[in-house]
């Protein structure tokens, strides 16, 4: 599979505090590439020297077998996690203003569709709901019909309707064929989305491959979840468990045994669930903490 | 390259005008500053009655004339009158431009025993009876003219302070917004380089304040029917170059800054000095020399001695060539300084 971008030692320091310490991956074409991590694990940092906006300290970036130069600015799409449109401008005025930006760009009708805009062209954009402003930063990021898109959490502080809508504009530009890099501290929009994951933690990649083998590498079986409540008699009874969400998490690959042995040891099994593991339980199984929101 | 500068330019100019409040406060300011002004400056300053010496002319020799003129000087009487001030000319038509202008009441040239007069001048009746008294043979040569007011004389002021204020906080507080709010990290995701982006901000910021000058300039004079000697469109040059070079002033001083406070320093730290040391309301003429030597290197200073020389003295490019140098150059300075320094705010 071609890499469209491979990224070589790259570290990147501020003043005394190492963001990126020496991090090495490729992103597949055509793939959703997700950079997972908790608040301050040095996605955004990372994603920023990606996207050319930030310098590295040291390390390299090559795009399509070559270093980045003037004509990457045409070829990518980028959605910042912070930032802001100019004021007093309507949806539409700011689609058409940065369409004059690029030499080449989709039909501005074609944008409005796929990143369902119809009903706010006209609107301020001070005016728009978190929703609808990611919808028209992501229709900024796509309308130079870009080889490669980058999405910088682009879903933090929307409500669940507003994510699962948001994913499927994301879904309709992964069908495009278009490479999408990701990064978020939402582990179900991970597994949602992305083809291959990195996660990282302190500036460095803990893990990488692909959710699907990642999980099947690192769990052998299903997550039996009970009540915290619980926490002190597992403890005595020499059970292996681990806190997630306000419950106690056992691991196992025979779900009836640990029913019996919790049974046998007088520890109630109501509320009980049973379900496969997920990324978050990866991310605290490799970390030993759970995800910061 | 142009496509993208005058897509920024379009959007700029729709969030200036879509901006209603700022908008007419843009308007309103300097209006009331003007007819505030114009009353507290509208009575009579002067005690003095000021009179225009000739002490040279083209006939005589310089020893000649000097000798003359001394003996009259020790004979006449007018000349040793208290509460008289008496001001030396060189140049016959500047002085007659004074007498015409009510800056001075008289204009004498002892050499040829002729004087000037402006008819309409009440003080220059007073001061030509009382010449006469000592020299009846002296002949009048009559002119006319409106004297110069307060407020002709301030106006060049105030509009090249609204032009300075608003140029400087106008652009240096929007970049640093910009700045600050990320709109500039998203513009630097696209290919627009910081030139365009700087030429766009330039060019919609003198759009609008030559519109905005322009139409206050014009209003004003109907208003307060000003002095205007000189042509418009050299006006307009003083103004073009002189916006241009307050505008090149801010981005260098907004270039790099993340912070509204600071900026907000820095820009009170250039236009207060501009307020004072460039004649804005009052004339440094005689303020200490050093004090004139550090006004020159305020724009403010060059585009309102500029616009003074061509409103009240009715004078060509030629004779403010230097001033539209010296503008011409800072904008230059200023603009590369700025482009060289110019930070999108990316890193932290």
């Amino acid at each position: 599979m071609t890499n469209i971008l491979e990224i070589k030692h790259l570290t990147k320091t501020f003043s005394d505090n190492i963001a990126v310490d020496g991090i090495s991956f490729n992103v597949p074409q055509g793939k959703c590439f997700g950079l997972l991590g908790p608040n301050g694990a040095g996605k955004t940092t990372t994603i920023e020297m990606m996207e050319g906006i930030i310098k590295p300290t040291s390390g390299e970036i090559r795009y399509s077998g070559r270093t980045i130069d003037s004509l990457y600015r045409q070829e990518v799409g980028i959605q910042f996690q912070h930032t802001a449109i100019q004021d007093f401008l309507t949806v539409k005025e700011t689609l058409v203003m940065f369409s004059k930006f690029y030499e080449q760009t989709i039909a501005i009708e074609e944008m409005i569709e796929t990143c369902s805009l119809e009903s706010i062209l006209d609107r301020d954009t001070r005016k728009l709901s978190g929703g609808q402003r990611q919808r028209l930063l992501l229709a900024l990021a796509i309308l130079n019909d870009p080889k490669i898109v980058f999405l910088d959490e682009p879903t933090t502080g929307l409500d669940p309707q507003a994510r699962r809508n948001f994913w499927q504009l994301v879904n309709r530009i992964k069908q495009q064929n278009k490479t999408v890099l990701l990064t978020t501290h939402y582990m179900d929009e991970a597994e949602s989305l992305c083809d291959e994951i990195v996660i990282m933690d302190q500036g460095k990649i803990i893990e990488q491959g692909t959710p699907h083998a990642l999980l099947e590498q690192n769990f052998d079986g299903v997550m039996v979840s009970l009540p915290k409540q619980v926490d002190e008699a597992l403890k005595a009874a020499g059970f292996d468990f681990q806190l997630n969400n306000h419950r106690v998490e056992i691991a196992t690959n025979t779900v009836e045994k640990t029913v019996r042995d919790l049974l046998e040891k007088n520890i109630s099994i109501n509320s009980m669930q049973v379900r496969s593991p997920n990324l978050e339980d990866l991310f605290i199984k490799l970390t030993g903490h759970q995800l910061r929101g | 390259m142009l496509n993208r500068i005058l897509a920024i330019l379009q959007a700029r100019n729709k969030e200036f005008i879509r901006d209603r409040s700022a908008l007419a406060w843009s308007f309103m300011l300097p209006v009331f500053l003007l007819v505030g002004f114009s009353f507290m400056f509208s009575g009579e300053g002067r005690a003095l009655y000021k009179v225009g010496l000739m002490t040279n002319t083209k006939e005589n020799s310089q020893e000649q004339k000097i000798l003359e003129e001394n003996k009259l000087l020790k004979s006449s009487v007018f000349l040793a009158m208290k509460h008289f001030d008496f001001v030396e000319y060189q140049n016959l038509e500047n002085a007659v431009l004074k007498v015409d202008q009510h800056k001075i009441d008289l204009l004498v040239d002892f050499s040829n025993q002729k004087y000037w007069l402006n008819d309409t001048s009440a003080k220059g009746y007073i001061v030509e009876k009382l010449l006469l008294a000592q020299h009846p043979d002296f002949t009048a040569q009559k002119t006319s003219g409106r004297a110069v007011r307060y407020v002709d004389w301030v106006m060049p002021g105030i509009l090249g302070m609204n032009m300075m204020f608003s140029c400087l906080f106008g652009v240096g507080y929007v970049i640093v917004r910009y700045r600050k709010n990320g709109v500039l990290k998203r513009f630097q995701a696209t290919p627009l380089s910081a030139f365009e982006f700087l030429t766009a901000q330039v060019i919609s910021r003198l759009f609008i304040v030559l519109s905005v000058t322009s139409i206050l300039f014009v209003g004003s004079y109907y208003l307060l029917d000003f002095y205007v000697l000189g042509s418009m469109f050299d006006l307009f040059i003083i103004a073009l170059l002189g916006a241009s070079s307050m505008i090149a002033l801010s981005l260098l001083i907004a270039s790099k800054s993340q912070s509204e406070e600071l900026t907000g320093g820095l820009l009170n730290f250039f236009s207060w000095p501009m307020m004072f040391l460039s004649g804005v309301w009052f004339s440094l003429e005689g303020a200490h020399p050093v004090v004139q030597q550090m006004a020159d290197f305020l724009p403010l200073t060059h585009i309102l001695q500029a616009a003074r020389a061509v409103m009240t003295d009715g004078a060509g490019l030629a004779e403010i060539q230097n001033h539209l140098y010296v503008l011409a150059g800072m904008s230059g300075v200023f603009l590369v300084l700025g482009s060289w320094l110019f930070d999108w705010g990316a890193e932290r």
